[in-house]
């Protein structure tokens, strides 16, 4: 195990490249135990190329991955399929297998246990969709049949599936209307305090990164150029980074965040 | 008293998570004990509901580990018990344990009905009646795209400008020249079969020779352009159905609605063009080979020398038979252009619904051109051709 038991993903001399094109050169991250970080970045900076390879999809050139004391790259099978079960990863739209109600998406990582009652399952699929906020009936429906914002709690139901220690979200407030991401940048926050998850956040919202993230990480120059809360990024002086949080957009959201809080 | 002990920790043959459920001996306690996880969460939940309704108290200071699984088989005896009008009384939760419960405690769902899913008597005839009119329907949509596509066709000989021509020579490419290998192979293949198995029979009545009338009037007639046909819809029809529907699937159809480009006159007219074009020099093709499939094993089966062959074919084999075979072929390939581009179109924002949408077309296509054949068959032999 790790010495510090409260680092859970340590990413360390990271290179992602495709064909000539480089996407990461000689990159670190450390993710704690428990806190929320959002990962920013211009796009094309490869943000989700980030979370795709310390989610075991995607193999870099370089560098070493390792999540909760196991090194990803090159952990057994077994060893591997033992750390898939501790983390979650929900996609951008959901990733929902379209020919399964949104019951029976939720069940799916569950049939994996041995003697689970499959009325037990059933029960326990419904207050994992209970717990994203959807109608008890939304278990029923396809994928197809729901909103766009639905379909990403379903997704976050059945990523919540086996209560994983490390959730990976991308972009989980894109497409939402502001009132409806909003809500889900509560749902994230809520539920991580409530179930003591560490969440990996990729995300461009900055109303997301105000409200929930405890730590922002910057992707730029092929690295993570910076890292710290909120109050540390509003210092950093690097033109992008200056930039992005001194937009007007992400004022407004200081502001709003400010009023929140006063 | 209850004298209920489950330990689990003995029955666990690997390292598996343990956990206990002990009744603290002063008949209303319960101790939890161990990782209540959702590996164990079917024994606990059993453990849980094998205890009597009463007032209870659970003791969770020695649970290691909680998860929302084990939350929910702890509200679940707290609910069982309070319908009862008893209480449940946790105590020694630590304080992630206490916000997990109350978590969980607020997302309760209450289970509520689904529609009935039963079918009266009524509910199946009017499905058989929606089905009835469904299928006519699905008809009349076809005729209504084939009234579509003449009316654009129409347009662009007014209009020449708007026709595309570029699609059009593209279109016969992929639908023509490419297909002509396997319709080359099949059909030369079909003539060989014939000639072995006519060759069989007609050799006990001493009259081998019109085994080149039967090769000639089958493949001629019938065989040639429509098993082409039936290649051609398993084919072209499936990629029209796949181009269009990923078109929609993508919303491009509704881009090219908005910047002025009428879909039937950019998509349709090409491709259904092409096949109309195309197939029946498919058809005359597999003509070809089938003749000559039959002339290599007439040669090496009965001894029917190429030359004999010929012979025998131009005298005893009317040209009307091609003329009959040829006429079918524009009809189908109008057949299998319009399921095609129709089954393209009715795809929603969803991969399922290609997939399904591109094997309805396939079998849509080849049934209607069998439908069809025969109705020419009906047709020709009123007619006396």
């Amino acid at each position: 195990m790790d010495k510090e038991t409260d680092i859970v993903i340590r990413v360390q001399g990271l290179r992602n490249a495709f064909g000539t094109h480089v996407v990461h050169e000689d990159l670190d991250i450390e993710v704690r135990r428990g806190e929320i970080i959002g990962v920013v970045g211009g796009s094309g900076t490869g943000k989700s190329v980030l979370l795709r390879t310390i989610a075991g999809l995607q193999r870099p050139t370089a560098g070493s991955v390792d999540v909760l004391g196991v090194d990803v790259l090159n952990a057994d099978e077994q060893t591997r399929s033992a750390l898939e079960a501790r983390w979650g990863v929900m996609f951008q739209d959901g990733a929902l297998f379209s020919s399964l109600t949104v019951r029976e998406n939720v069940e799916v990582p569950m049939r994996a246990i041995d003697g689970l009652n499959p009325d037990i399952r059933r029960h326990l699929a419904d207050l994992k969709i209970s717990l994203t906020g959807l109608p008890y009936l939304a278990g029923d429906k396809y994928p197809s049949e729901l909103s766009g914002g639905m379909r990403k709690r379903a997704g976050l139901a059945r990523t919540l599936a086996l209560d994983p220690e490390i959730v990976f979200l991308d972009e989980p407030t894109a497409g939402l209307d502001p009132i409806g991401a909003t809500a889900f940048d509560n749902l994230i926050k809520g539920l991580s305090e409530a179930m003591g998850l560490t969440v990996f956040l990729v995300t461009h919202d900055l109303d997301t990164l105000h409200a929930v993230c405890d730590r922002i990480a910057v992707l730029a120059e092929k690295k993570v150029l910076v890292t710290g809360t909120m109050q540390e990024m509003l210092r950093v002086d690097h033109p992008w980074v200056h930039d992005y949080f001194h937009g007007p957009r992400a004022r407004a959201a200081l502001d709003a965040t400010e009023q929140d809080q006063g | 008293m209850i004298r209920q002990v489950m330990d689990d920790a003995g029955d666990q043959m690997n390292e598996g998570p343990e956990f206990s459920v002990e009744d603290t001996g002063d008949d209303r306690g319960v101790t939890l004990r161990g990782v209540l996880s959702i590996h164990i969460v079917s024994r606990l939940y059993a453990a849980l509901d094998a205890l009597p309704t009463q007032d209870t108290r659970v003791d969770l200071s020695d649970v290691t580990h909680l998860d929302t699984a084990g939350a929910w088989s702890i509200l679940c005896l707290e609910r069982r018990l309070q319908s009862a009008g008893q209480t449940l009384d946790i105590t020694g939760a630590s304080r992630t344990a206490a916000q997990l419960i109350e978590t969980v405690r607020n997302a309760l769902p209450d289970p509520q009905e689904a529609e009935d899913g039963k079918r009266s008597l009524v509910d199946r005839l009017e499905g058989f009646g929606r089905s009835v009119t469904g299928a006519a329907g699905y008809v009349l949509a076809l005729v209504n795209y084939l009234g579509l596509f003449v009316a654009r066709l129409g347009r662009s000989i007014r209009h020449p400008s708007t026709f595309r021509m570029t699609a059009l020579v593209h279109h016969c490419q992929e639908v023509g020249l490419k297909a002509v290998p396997i319709v080359s192979l099949m059909a030369f293949l079909i003539g060989v079969v014939l000639a072995f198995q006519g060759s069989a029979q007609l050799r006990q009545f001493g009259a081998e020779v019109f085994v080149v009338d039967l090769i000639a009037i089958s493949i001629l007639r019938e065989l040639g352009i429509l098993l082409t046909s039936i290649i051609v819809a398993g084919r072209t029809a499936s990629a029209f159905t796949a181009a269009i529907g990923s078109m929609k699937m993508r919303e491009e159809i509704d881009a090219m609605r908005t910047l002025g480009l009428d879909p039937a006159m950019v998509l349709f007219v090409p491709r259904i063009l092409a096949l109309v074009l195309m197939l029946p020099i498919l058809g005359l093709i597999a003509s070809v080979m089938g003749l000559l499939g039959g002339a290599v094993m007439s040669w090496v089966e009965l001894g029917i020398s190429p030359a004999m062959f010929r012979t025998r074919l131009v005298e005893g084999t009317d040209v009307s038979h091609v003329m009959v075979g040829m006429v079918k072929a524009p009809v189908f390939a109008l057949i299998i252009g319009i399921i095609g581009c129709h089954a393209g179109m009715q795809v929603e924002s969803n991969a399922e619904s290609l997939g399904r949408q591109t094997s309805n077309a396939v079998v849509a296509a080849i049934f209607a051109v069998i439908v069809a054949d025969a109705g020419f068959s009906i047709f020709f032999a009123q007619l006396g051709i």
